[in-house]
């Protein structure tokens, strides 16, 4: 499948998709409810088949926060880019995909414990690389640290 | 006496014990707590973190060329092919074209980098097993790969030598002699580390069957590098996005099916053969022509994200910039290939004994600053 095709499969499930050709891959934007859903035929369609989540991170933008998935098919050599937007950045919050992709289980927790999202229905969302009595999501951009951040 | 214990009530049951984090077998300080039922190893629940140090809220504030040095201080055993990923990614956005020379270069690199990883791989997996030989063999034969890293580049480990647009000097006058010699040298080693082992009955015993993943929970965990190919799963970047120089030389990706212990073992060793094949190829048609192109001295990209993958000795890395047009990225994500191999260690150590999971962890080949970041 190419870029064009890709976009009008997500367009067709996904009428609010937005679409952009980036200069690797095709970006999608969807709103955060919609993800499970998309997700699961994304992986599942004989046609698309990605079934190789090579990427999942989470960025933290001004006014609301975009899970990245970048996928990839080993069936049919194609990959794309999912973006998962969550329009607060005050309790976020979106499904969990790590039942479709099991490396979803530790990259999610990676992502709770950064940016604090929370992933619904995974099996055990703790903080992974920082300490159970942290204060905070250190990756957000207004995480303030005055003893350990250096200042530039 | 029999009589007495027919009498108690035995009953099973589940208890933990945490191995690490300073256990020389995790490599590093990684922390596995293991719920055991006798010793039948239940559930491995890996407890990271211990060597976090937010590379990744580093970069954000940092110039492209300063992240360029924290990339070696993840996986220090591929930093070479750490560096590259950086400088690929900010020289795509730049839309440079690096000059063959660097190309070619960076190649040859890149497999001398894997050749001394997968060598002190070889050596720590021996000593975990219990064979002292290999892991002075293994050390002695990395010598050599070194010493031609702190000749061409002043550094022996963290080595530095990319920069965005090309190379940081050209390399040195006794550098393809050097690297003849080596391979000249370990092409007869190699046999005698694979016989070494792999003719060693108790190792073959320990190895065969242990630690099974198949190829569809290898894709689902995200298991590359020579752990996913063991396992049938065809991932290598290098075959399948080719970058530098890889796609005008002749080598094979390897591939098992057998998806254990003892295939992850041959993929490594094979892999060696195939490394040695790519430096032969290119080592005495290094192109003339520049080493760097000039580039300014402050790189801003423009705005707009990048993904680069390359093949590490470990896996696929990855480096993901989102920018602003900043001279710092917006945010960076390293895609690092040990994060993703370690979360199947669960499922591949279930049902196995304690002594298999150090059998398991050697063959993941795990670098902890890589999983930590």
């Amino acid at each position: 499948m190419d870029n064009e095709e890709i976009k009008k499969f997500v367009l067709d499930r996904v009428a609010e998709a937005e679409c952009t050709d980036g200069v690797q891959f095709l970006q999608v934007t969807v709103p955060s409810e919609k993800i499970l859903q998309l997700a699961s035929e994304l992986k599942s369609n004989e046609t698309t088949s990605f079934d190789f989540l090579f990427c999942l991170t989470a960025v933290d933008w001004p006014d609301h926060m975009e899970v990245v998935y970048h996928l990839k098919s080993t069936k049919h050599n194609h990959q794309f880019v999912l973006k998962g937007k969550i329009n607060t950045r005050k309790n976020p919050e979106i499904e969990t995909v790590c039942h479709l992709w099991r490396t979803g289980e530790f990259h999610e927790r990676e992502a709770y414990d950064l940016f604090g999202i929370k992933f619904l229905n995974h099996p055990d969302l703790r903080r992974l690389l920082l300490t159970d009595d942290w204060e905070g999501w250190p990756m957000r951009k207004d995480y303030e640290d005055p003893i350990n951040m250096i200042e530039y | 006496m029999e009589e007495i214990i027919h009498d108690q009530e035995l009953e099973s049951k589940e208890y933990f014990i945490n191995m690490g984090p300073q256990h020389p077998s995790t490599h590093g300080v990684l922390r596995l707590v293991l719920s055991l039922d006798g010793e039948i190893i239940k559930k491995v629940e890996p407890h990271l973190g211990f060597i976090h140090r937010s590379i990744e809220k580093m970069c954000e504030h940092d110039s492209y060329t300063q992240i360029v040095h924290l990339t070696d201080r993840m996986d220090y055993l591929s930093c070479h092919i750490n560096n590259e990923a950086v400088c690929l990614c900010v020289e795509q956005a730049l839309q440079i074209e690096v000059p063959d020379r660097v190309k070619v270069i960076r190649t040859i690199i890149d497999e001398l980098t894997r050749l001394s990883s997968h060598q002190l791989w070889w050596g720590v997996m021996g000593m975990d097993l219990g064979a002292i030989t290999t892991f002075l063999y293994g050390f002695r034969d990395r010598e050599m790969i070194t010493d031609i890293f702190e000749e061409t580049c002043g550094a022996r480990l963290t080595m530095n030598y990319n920069v965005p647009g090309g190379l940081f000097f050209d390399i040195h006058p006794n550098f393809q002699k050097r690297t003849k010699d080596f391979l000249d040298y370990f092409k007869k080693k190699l046999p005698e580390y694979d016989t070494l082992l792999s003719d060693n009955v108790i190792f073959t015993q320990r190895m065969k069957g242990i630690g099974i993943l198949s190829k569809e929970d290898a894709i689902s965990y995200g298991v590359t590098g020579p752990t996913g190919r063991a396992s049938g799963f065809s991932c290598d970047v290098r075959k399948h996005h080719s970058y530098m120089a890889y796609d005008r030389v002749d080598f094979k990706e390897i591939l098992d099916t057998e998806g254990d212990c003892f295939a992850r073992y041959k993929c490594r060793i094979n892999e060696m053969w195939e490394s040695m094949q790519i430096i032969e190829q290119l080592i005495d048609n290094i192109p003339e022509g520049d080493y760097k192109v000039p580039t300014k001295a402050v790189i801003k990209l423009p705005k707009g994200e990048w993904y680069q993958k390359v093949e590490t000795a470990r896996g696929e890395f990855g480096v993901y910039i989102i920018s602003e047009g900043q001279k710092s990225p917006y945010r960076l994500k390293f895609r690092s290939p040990g994060f993703s191999n370690l979360s199947a260690l669960d499922h591949m150590a279930r049902g196995c004994k304690i002594a298999d999971l150090v059998a398991i962890m050697s063959t993941l080949d795990l670098v902890i600053p890589d999983i930590d970041r």
